[in-house]
């Protein structure tokens, strides 16, 4: 009889792509040492963060703006009643924010997220899908979350628009995670889509750990990435989503 | 159509009713205020050129002055019926307004609707859904922490019975079977022995015949002890199954086996 064949998964299948990170390649830890995520990997700044929202925010995202804050230590929520983004970004500047997020919600759900870098940074803009607040989640222990420092895993972001996407989450953390605290956050990339997880685990033997799943999820798609802060009309954009040119294979991403 | 009234849908019209007094087909004599690209002009009917359609509406530029394009409008259209002035200047004031709002909306942000599209919503969905079932997260997350948990990221906080235990009791798996294999005619007293000894399991003093498989024994069953305290003490939260009344049950089980069996037990209790 044949060998058994490894069955063809579209991870398998997955077209080349030319701009996947070499883990030795001098080029991309030369950018990565000089691009403007440097001062926060060089431990020189701390991460403060202002999550908001669109205009007249429903009672789902707010909620879910507050668990967000739980989860990510060093955050703040505000709330927006009308204001201009150009016009609060220099105030984050000048308050020392390092990062802005922004939900935007649809007819009460949220559905979109912007995040950017603030001295000057890059801006990514997702859309964000499948948001499951605490008491959705399915086999909860009431245990009430603590905030402490999380670790932060980043699965599977091999290209070089992997790459910055993922630094640019990391460097929404604090760099030294208590391990006291037990609480991961996950951001794992699949086929393009990021699935944000938070849990709780515990090592019960060497071989063995048992994971929790505490904190919101959801999962995001990038839509585009611009170079300086967010600006919709005059902004450089480094990376949109086309979708009558990218989304013709099956078998290729971007991420 | 209100309840009373039609609306009128000639475009010259100036009440935007359908009335006889306010219709431009039905009157010779009309004038009505029009718009265009921001700019008000006054159109004006007259009799003396219904015979001429293409000259029929005579039109004039207003100022951007409020107040002098009202002048112009009360001059342009003197002797006229004091219905029709009024109703120019009342459409005047009202055009004039929602240019304003026009213009100060724009310096706003504006909201821009983006359509969703139903078919890309729905693939993105399914492709969504695909993707989250072919990621195995929990998986993958465990197998990342155990990566890290071995390359000792975390330190000296978790402290596991460590290889050069795992290596001590191996080594001693190897002397006992190797005693076994030697001393077969034994096989059977020690089996029968050796269920004396796992039934009570915490007495250990009696049969001193074994040495090294009684040592071997107390070792596993205090390792078993040990574990199973571990197990109790830690913060089970709720992902513990119960494993004690299972090992207890297993010795006795395989006791009717081959002695090889034996350091099978030993590895599962570690």
């Amino acid at each position: 009889a044949p060998p058994k064949a490894i069955p063809k998964t579209i991870e398998n299948q997955r077209e080349y792509d030319e701009t996947t990170v070499d883990p030795n390649d001098e080029e991309v830890a030369f950018d990565e040492a000089t691009d403007e995520f440097a001062p926060y990997f060089n431990r020189q700044t701390v991460p403060k963060i202002l999550i908001t929202t669109s205009d007249r925010p429903r009672g789902r995202t707010v909620r879910f703006c507050e668990q967000l804050s739980t989860v990510i230590p060093n955050s703040h929520v505000y709330y927006r009643r009308g204001l201009a983004l150009k016009r609060i970004i220099p105030q984050c500047i000048a308050r020392d924010f390092t990062d802005l997020m922004v939900i935007n919600e649809d007819r009460k759900i949220p559905n979109g997220l912007v995040i950017s870098h603030l001295p000057d940074g890059p801006t990514a803009h997702f859309r964000m899908s499948s948001v499951r607040l605490r008491k959705e989640i399915k086999h909860r222990q009431k245990t009430p979350v603590i905030e402490h420092i999380p670790e932060v895993i980043l699965n599977n972001f091999t290209t070089r628009l992997g790459h910055s996407i993922g630094r640019m989450f990391a460097s929404l953390f604090p760099h030294d995670p208590q391990f006291i605290g037990r609480q991961v956050a996950t951001f794992h990339n699949q086929r393009d889509y990021i699935f944000f997880r938070f849990h709780r685990y515990i090592f019960k033997s060497e071989k063995k750990v048992g994971i929790q799943e505490l904190g919101p999820r959801f999962t995001l798609k990038l839509r585009s990435l611009q170079k300086g802060t967010f600006d919709s009309k005059f902004g450089e954009y480094e990376w949109i989503h086309k979708r009558r040119e990218m989304d013709t294979s099956r078998r290729k991403f971007h991420l | 159509r209100t309840k009373t009234q039609n609306f009128c849908r000639n475009e010259y019209n100036l009440t935007g009713l359908c009335n006889r007094s306010s219709c431009p087909l039905a009157n010779s004599q009309y004038a009505t205020i029009r718009e265009e690209k921001g700019r008000c002009y006054l159109y004006m009917k007259t009799i003396e050129r219904a015979a001429f359609p293409r000259r029929l509406w005579e039109r004039v530029l207003l100022s951007k002055n409020y107040e002098k394009a009202l002048e112009e409008i009360d001059e342009n259209l003197i002797y006229w019926p004091r219905f029709i002035r009024h109703k120019c200047k009342q459409r005047f004031t009202k055009i004039t307004q929602y240019l304003i709002r026009i213009r100060k909306l724009t310096l706003k942000r504006q909201r821009k609707l983006v359509p969703l599209r139903r078919k890309i919503e729905r693939r993105e969905n399914r492709r969504e859904e695909k993707a989250l079932i072919a990621a195995q997260l929990d998986n993958a997350i465990e197998k990342e922490l155990l990566e890290r948990l071995k390359q000792d990221t975390y330190g000296d906080i978790y402290n596991f019975p460590i290889h050069a235990f795992d290596k001590a009791l191996q080594q001693q798996d190897a002397e006992s079977e190797s005693e076994s294999d030697a001393e077969k005619e034994e096989d059977d007293e020690d089996m029968d022995k050796r269920e004396f000894v796992e039934a009570d399991d915490s007495d250990l003093s009696d049969f001193e015949d074994m040495d090294k498989l009684e040592t071997s024994s107390e070792e596993e069953q205090e390792e078993e002890e040990e574990v199973e305290k571990k197990a109790s003490h830690s913060k089970s939260k709720g992902k513990m199954p119960l494993k004690g009344p299972a090992r207890r049950k297993r010795p006795y089980i395989e006791i009717e086996y081959e002695e090889e069996t034996e350091p099978t037990t030993k590895t599962k209790a570690a």
